[in-house]
C-alpha cells in the first residue's frame, strides 16, 4: 500500500520512495543493494535523500538515473543545497517535532529566492493545524498521519483572508491592499 | 482608534472557528496534551495552577468603551469578576472554564478583540507609549506603526513557531515609556540625517533569567523598510536562534553570541535580498493608518489649574495622576490600578463597566493600558478632571500614587502561575501597609519597584529602581532585592544588594533603603540617580548592619 499524502491540495499515493525505506526493502537482497538499485518495491518511484545521503556522495547521486529528491533537516542551509537545486525533482524539510519552525523560512527561501517550482514537501510532525501556515509559505507536498488527510485538505480554507503577502497559490507577492 | 475592516473580522472570525474545532477534539482526546498545548498556546490559554488562564490581547493598550465593558461582562460571566493588566498591556482572566473559551473569543471577536499570539513562541503584542500621539514632545504618534506591525505579525506563517517568544515595543518620544530597550525589538521613531522620520533598530534586549539591555541595530532605516527589516531580523532569528535549551532561545542570547556586529552583517545581507520587495510600506498605506488615529475633536482651550483652590487630595491627585497634553486645556488621566489592598493590575467587572463609561464622557470613549498596570483617559478636558476625581475616588481608583514607591509593578505570582516560586501579590500587600504615609512618598519622589515572582521576570525587577524577585529556599518563599534599575531611555540592569530576605523582612529592607537615600540625596536628586552616583555599598551595609527586628 503505498503512502497517502496531501499534494496541491488533493489526497494522493506517494511516487516517491526515500532511500532509508528502500534500503530497508533491499536488505535481503545483497545483490541488489550491492549494485545500488534502490527501490525495488515500487520501480518507478523516485529516492528520496537526507541532505547528508546527499552530500556523503555527490557524483554518484549526480550520475544516478533515478529522478531524486532532497529532505532537509532544520540546522541544513538552503544556501548550501541551492547550487544543486536542478538536480532535484523534490525538495523537503523535516519537522521533528510541533515546535520545530525552521521549516517555513527553508520553505520561503526555496520558493523566494532560488525560485524553486518543484514539488516542496513537508515531512516528520505535520498535521492539519499546519498545514495553512506551510502552504502560505509555499509547501504543496505533506505527509500527514492518514486520518488527517481529509481534514487536512479542508484546511487550506481554514482562514480566507491574510496580512501577509505568500507566495502559495502562485500569487504576486504584494502587501494586502484595501 | 484602528477599527476593523471585512479582512480583520473574517479572521478573528475564523480564528473562533479553528480554535473551536481544536478545543473540540482535545475534548474528545483527538489531541494529547502536548499537541493541544502548541495550539492553545498561541491563542493565549495557560494551563495555571487553579484553572485555565486566558490572556486577551490589547493592541498596543488601546481599548474602545465598548471593548472594555466587553471585557468587564466577560470578567463576569465567565470568570470571577475580575481581569488583571498586564505589562504587554494585554489583559488575563484567571479562572475561565476550557470549554468556554471558544464562546469567550467569539464575544471578543464581536468587538474587534481576539486571543491570538498572546502566548507561545512567536511574535506577541506590539507596545508602545501609554502617551503616544498626546505627549508634547514625541516625533510621531506611533500607534499607526504599532498597527502596520501587529497585522504584518498576526498569523504571519514563516514566524509562527520561533524558537522561543518575541516581543516588540514602539516609541516616537524621547522618553521611552515602553521599556522597549529590554524587548526583543525595539523600534524608536528617529529623525534621519536627511531629516525625514524614520526608525533606529534595537534588538536582544530582554529579562527573565538572562536580562540584557537592547543594542543598535540600525541606526536609521528609512520608514518604508520598516517590515522587510523585521522580517530579516525574524528569519535570522527564526533559523539560527537556539532550540536545545529554552533559557538560551530568546534572541538576546543569539545577539550575544553572535555580537551585534555580525548579528547585523546577517540581519542586512537577509535584507538586502527582500529589502524592495512586497513588504514595503508605501505612504498611501502609511497615510491610510494615521487616519485611524486622527486627533478627536478637541474643543478649543486654554490651561488652567485646576488645582487651585482645592483641598489637598485633589491637588496631590492631580499631580501625580496626570500628565501634560500636547493641546491646551487638555490632560492625560491615570486610573490607579494600585489600591493598597488590591492586586495590582486588577480591576473588577464593576470598575470596568465604570471607566468605559467615564471614558465616554470625559475621553473621547477611549482608554488605555500602561505597562506599568495602570488604565489611562488620554484627553480629558483639565476643567472636568475635579468631578471626574470625585467619580474616581468613590469607585476606589484615585489612588494618588502613580510614579511612587507603591505604584508596583507585580506579576500574578504564587497565588496563580505555575511558573512562580514565591508570592508577589502578598508582599505588595505587605509593603503598601508599611509604606502607607502619601507625605513620605510623596517626598520620595519617583521611584519605581518591580516584582516578579520568579526568574521568568514578568514584573521586570531587573529594571525596577528597586527590583524584588521571589525565590524558593527550602520551599520557603524569599526575596532577592535589586537596587538601580531603570526601564526608560537611560535602561539599566538592577544590582543585587546581597542575601535575599525573609518574606516579612521585605518592607523592613526598603525602608533602610530608602533612609541610605533620605540621608545622602542631593537637593532634586531621584533614588536611581543617588543609586547611580553612591553605588551599592552604602546601601547593602545599611539593610545588613543589624539583623531584622521581629
Amino acid at each position: 500500500m503505498p503512502r497517502q499524502l496531501l499534494r496541491d491540495g488533493r489526497i494522493a499515493a506517494d511516487d516517491w520512495t526515500y532511500l532509508t525505506e528502500a534500503a530497508n526493502a533491499d536488505a535481503g537482497n545483497a545483490e541488489a543493494a550491492k549494485a545500488g538499485v534502490l527501490g525495488s518495491a515500487h520501480p518507478s518511484n523516485g529516492i528520496i535523500l537526507t541532505f547528508d545521503q546527499w552530500r556523503s556522495d555527490v557524483p554518484r547521486w549526480r550520475a544516478a538515473r533515478e529522478r531524486l529528491g532532497v529532505i532537509l533537516s532544520p540546522a541544513d542551509k538552503v544556501e548550501q543545497l541551492a547550487p544543486d537545486l536542478s538536480r532535484f525533482d523534490l525538495v523537503g524539510a523535516e519537522f521533528p517535532g510541533p515546535s520545530e519552525g525552521r521549516g517555513y523560512t527553508q520553505g520561503r527561501l526555496l520558493r523566494e529566492r532560488y525560485a524553486w517550482r518543484g514539488e516542496l514537501r513537508a515531512t516528520g510532525y505535520v498535521r492539519r493545524d499546519q498545514v495553512f501556515f506551510l502552504a502560505r509559505c509555499g509547501f504543496n507536498s505533506f505527509e500527514l498521519p492518514d486520518g488527517d488527510l481529509e481534514a487536512a485538505a479542508a484546511a487550506f480554507s481554514t482562514f480566507t483572508a491574510r496580512y501577509q503577502p505568500s507566495n502559495d497559490l502562485g500569487l504576486a507577492l504584494t502587501l494586502q491592499h484595501r | 482608534m484602528y477599527r476593523y475592516d471585512a479582512i480583520d473580522k473574517t479572521l478573528v472570525n475564523e480564528r473562533v472557528a479553528q480554535f473551536r474545532d481544536q478545543t473540540r477534539r482535545f475534548l474528545n482526546g483527538e489531541l494529547n496534551d502536548d499537541e493541544f498545548r502548541h495550539l492553545r498556546l498561541r491563542n493565549g490559554l495557560y494551563i495555571q495552577r487553579h484553572a485555565p488562564m486566558l490572556r486577551v490581547a490589547i493592541p498596543y493598550g488601546l481599548l474602545s468603551s465598548v471593548q472594555l465593558r466587553t471585557l468587564g461582562r466577560i470578567a463576569r460571566r465567565y470568570d470571577r469578576g475580575y481581569g488583571h493588566f498586564t505589562t504587554r498591556q494585554n489583559i488575563q482572566y484567571n479562572w475561565p472554564k476550557l470549554e468556554e473559551v471558544p464562546d469567550i473569543l467569539a464575544e471578543l471577536a464581536a468587538v474587534e478583540m481576539h486571543a491570538i499570539q498572546t502566548s507561545g513562541n512567536c511574535i506577541r503584542n506590539t507596545t508602545s507609549d501609554h502617551l503616544a500621539g498626546v505627549t508634547p514632545n514625541e516625533l510621531e504618534d506611533p500607534r499607526p506603526w504599532c498597527e502596520i506591525i501587529r497585522q504584518w505579525s498576526t498569523f504571519h506563517p514563516e514566524f509562527t513557531y520561533l524558537p522561543r517568544k518575541f516581543k516588540i515595543a514602539v516609541t516616537g518620544a524621547p522618553q521611552d515609556r515602553a521599556a522597549s530597550l529590554v524587548h526583543d525589538v525595539g523600534v524608536h521613531i528617529v529623525r534621519g540625517p536627511a531629516g525625514d522620520l524614520g526608525f533606529e533598530i534595537l534588538a536582544g534586549g530582554g529579562l527573565g533569567r538572562t536580562p540584557i539591555i537592547g543594542q543598535v541595530v540600525r541606526e536609521f532605516l528609512p520608514r518604508e523598510h520598516l517590515l522587510s527589516y523585521l522580517e530579516a531580523v525574524l528569519r535570522v532569528y527564526n533559523l539560527e536562534g537556539r532550540r536545545d535549551n529554552i533559557h538560551k532561545a530568546r534572541i538576546k542570547i543569539l545577539v550575544k553570541s553572535l555580537g551585534i556586529e555580525e548579528f547585523r552583517r546577517r540581519v542586512e545581507a537577509q535584507w538586502e535580498s527582500i529589502r524592495d520587495g512586497a513588504l514595503r510600506v508605501d505612504e498611501a498605506e502609511v497615510v491610510r493608518m494615521r487616519g485611524f488615529f486622527d486627533p478627536p475633536a478637541y474643543r478649543k482651550l486654554v490651561n488652567i489649574d485646576p488645582a487651585a483652590g482645592k483641598e489637598a487630595a485633589f491637588r496631590a491627585w492631580y499631580r501625580y495622576n496626570t500628565a501634560e497634553h500636547k493641546i491646551p486645556g487638555y490632560r492625560a488621566v491615570y486610573v490607579s490600578l494600585k489600591k493598597p489592598d488590591v492586586a495590582p493590575g486588577d480591576a473588577t467587572d464593576e470598575q470596568m463597566d465604570l471607566i468605559a463609561d467615564l471614558s465616554d464622557r470625559y475621553s473621547f470613549g477611549e482608554v488605555r493600558v500602561t505597562h506599568t498596570q495602570n488604565l489611562l483617559f488620554a484627553d480629558v478636558e483639565q476643567e472636568k478632571t475635579f468631578e471626574l476625581w470625585q467619580t474616581l475616588v468613590r469607585a476606589g481608583l484615585a489612588t494618588p500614587n502613580i510614579g511612587t514607591l507603591t505604584d508596583m509593578i507585580c506579576c500574578p505570582g504564587l497565588d496563580f502561575c505555575s511558573l512562580a516560586n514565591a508570592g508577589s501579590i502578598d508582599v505588595a500587600k505587605l509593603i503598601n501597609d508599611r509604606f502607607d504615609d502619601y507625605d513620605y512618598l510623596y517626598d520620595l519622589g519617583e521611584l519605581d519597584l518591580k516584582m516578579s515572582g520568579c526568574m521568568n521576570a514578568c514584573g521586570h525587577h531587573h529594571v525596577g529602581n528597586i527590583g524584588i524577585l521571589g525565590v524558593d529556599k527550602g520551599g520557603e518563599e524569599w526575596y532577592q532585592i535589586t537596587i538601580g534599575g531603570a526601564a526608560g531611555a537611560d535602561a539599566s540592569l538592577g544590582s543585587v544588594i546581597g542575601p535575599s530576605v525573609a518574606k516579612a523582612d521585605v518592607a523592613e529592607t526598603i525602608a533602610r533603603l530608602l533612609d541610605v537615600y533620605v540621608e545622602q540625596r542631593r537637593p532634586d536628586e531621584r533614588f536611581l540617580d543617588t543609586v547611580r552616583r553612591l553605588g551599592v555599598k552604602p546601601f547593602k551595609e545599611r539593610v545588613y548592619a543589624a539583623p531584622v527586628a521581629a
